[in-house]
């Protein structure tokens, strides 16, 4: 039984066509990593799938919920699915713990000492406990992106989104975020991962989907995809991201 | 001729009191007023929205003289008599109420994007991702403005002496037709203005710093 279910999905800007069908499953403890060129639509149905953009076609199903745009069911949605982004988003007046700490007294009704000892606990996890003080200006990305991942996971989601989050990194701390989310995967957690890194992909996913022009391309294991690509547009696009690699 | 004595000074200091209270008039009347037009203003409803525009826009573009005017004499004209106090508060509250909704509008605008995508991601409501989210953050943008223009209007509160408040402007004419010694009259009369005004400039840039706790400060940097 599949965990996400995405069928037929459109979505347009305006006149511009971004995503045209869009159909994935992915089933629950798969780690899948969308890649394609920029404008291709990834990011885009990693918004929709947790409600941030509207759907003009087709339809999403995410742990049980169809996603539409009642705040009851948008709110239950994203307590399931947690997101994570490229420019990390960290609410900048909290520490690193408050930051954690505040969607599960919001969103989940803990307790202020739950929530505070829980967040610790996360940030352990990630390797951030002796930083748990600190505001996310003192941070390095690297850092400022691990405390992002804990607070999502602090509303214990089903699924966790991952657009380009690694993409505003310098590369020496590519590594521990890499490192945070293959341990995600080892504990059999639901992932998307927009990404453009290969080696990112490749390390951490067990599928990946292919995006080109609103469109799942082409899909299957890293090896299959990135040693023995099928279509044109993918030999292309493997080809110029290994160059740039 | 009378000269500038003490008794003098009492009276003006009496004055005074008169632009304490006109000011916080201006400022619970304008903030209260200031802080729905700005929520309208982001509030995402056309309406609300566009509503609080015109407001905005027409009582920054009138001058208060000509407010305080049209409220006293338009009172009397609907039959509620000339009610200074009624007609004072309504005008400062208009008119303070455009500048504070304005300034806080657009602090709450300058809060990234990404903030609301972050919170609304975690499954915050709208009003969840004011309260915990943007209207923290607002504030720290908004203090230097807003103080910057509570201290114009203790200043601008010497034009409710048109419609009757013996306010410190007002006093310090009066005390200057009796004394004519308009220099030492004027000057003890800036020194007020000054007392009134700075603490708030200090309370401000303590505010400041106390809320930039997310910067590192300038040695760290």
């Amino acid at each position: 039984m599949s965990i996400v279910q995405v069928q037929s999905l459109h979505k347009r800007y305006g006149a511009q066509t971004v995503l045209d069908g869009v159909s994935l499953d992915v089933a629950a403890g798969e780690v899948v990593a969308i890649i394609g060129r920029s404008g291709s639509g990834k990011s885009t149905l990693l918004r929709c799938i947790n409600g941030l953009e509207t759907i003009d076609g087709g339809s999403i199903t995410v742990a049980g919920h169809v996603v539409s745009r009642a705040p009851k069911v948008l709110r239950a949605l994203r307590q399931d699915v947690g997101m994570v982004f490229q420019s990390f988003n960290l609410f900048p007046h909290l520490t690193a713990r408050e930051n954690v700490a505040l969607p599960q007294t919001v969103v989940l009704g803990r307790g202020k000492a739950e929530a505070q000892a829980a967040a610790q606990a996360l940030l352990e996890r990630v390797g951030l406990a002796p930083r748990a003080e600190a505001y996310p200006s003192a941070l390095s990305g690297g850092q400022q992106q691990r405390v992002a991942i804990a607070r999502a996971l602090g509303l214990e989601p089903k699924v966790l989104l991952c657009d380009e989050i690694t993409s505003a990194l310098d590369p020496e701390m590519v590594g521990e975020v890499l490192e945070v989310v293959q341990d995600l995967a080892a504990r059999s957690m639901t992932m998307l991962l927009v990404t453009h890194e290969m080696s990112f992909a490749r390390r951490a996913a067990s599928r990946v989907v292919f995006m080109h022009a609103g469109r799942v391309h082409e899909e299957g294991t890293p090896a299959e995809i990135f040693e023995r690509p099928r279509t044109p547009e993918l030999v292309q696009f493997v080809r110029a991201i290994s160059i740039r690699d | 001729m009378r000269s500038f004595g003490t008794p003098e000074f009492l009276f003006m200091l009496q004055a005074a009191r008169w632009t304490v209270i006109l000011s916080l008039i201006a400022y619970l009347g304008g903030g209260a007023l200031g802080a729905v037009l700005a929520f309208m203003r982001v509030s995402g409803n056309r309406f609300a929205s566009g509503f609080a525009r015109v407001w905005i826009l027409l009582f920054q573009c009138t001058p208060l003289l000509m407010l305080l005017f049209l409220v006293f004499f338009g009172l009397a004209l609907t039959g509620y008599g000339q009610n200074a106090y009624v007609a004072v508060t309504v005008a400062l509250s208009c008119y303070a109420g455009a500048y504070f909704g304005e300034i806080w509008r657009g602090a709450l605008e300058a809060v990234p994007q990404g903030q609301w995508q972050a919170s609304a991601a975690l499954g915050f409501s709208r009003y969840e991702q004011f309260r915990h989210v943007i209207v923290p953050q607002s504030v720290r943008i908004a203090i230097p403005p807003t103080v910057g223009f509570m201290v114009q209007v203790i200043k601008n509160t010497s034009l409710a002496s048109i419609i009757g408040f013996q306010e410190l402007t007002q006093a310090a004419q009066f005390v200057n037709n009796l004394t004519f010694q308009p220099i030492s009259v004027y000057l003890v009369a800036a020194a007020v203005y000054f007392i009134l005004c700075f603490p708030l400039t200090l309370l401000s840039r303590r505010l400041e710093k106390k809320l930039h706790v997310d910067r590192p400060s300038p040695v760290a940097a």
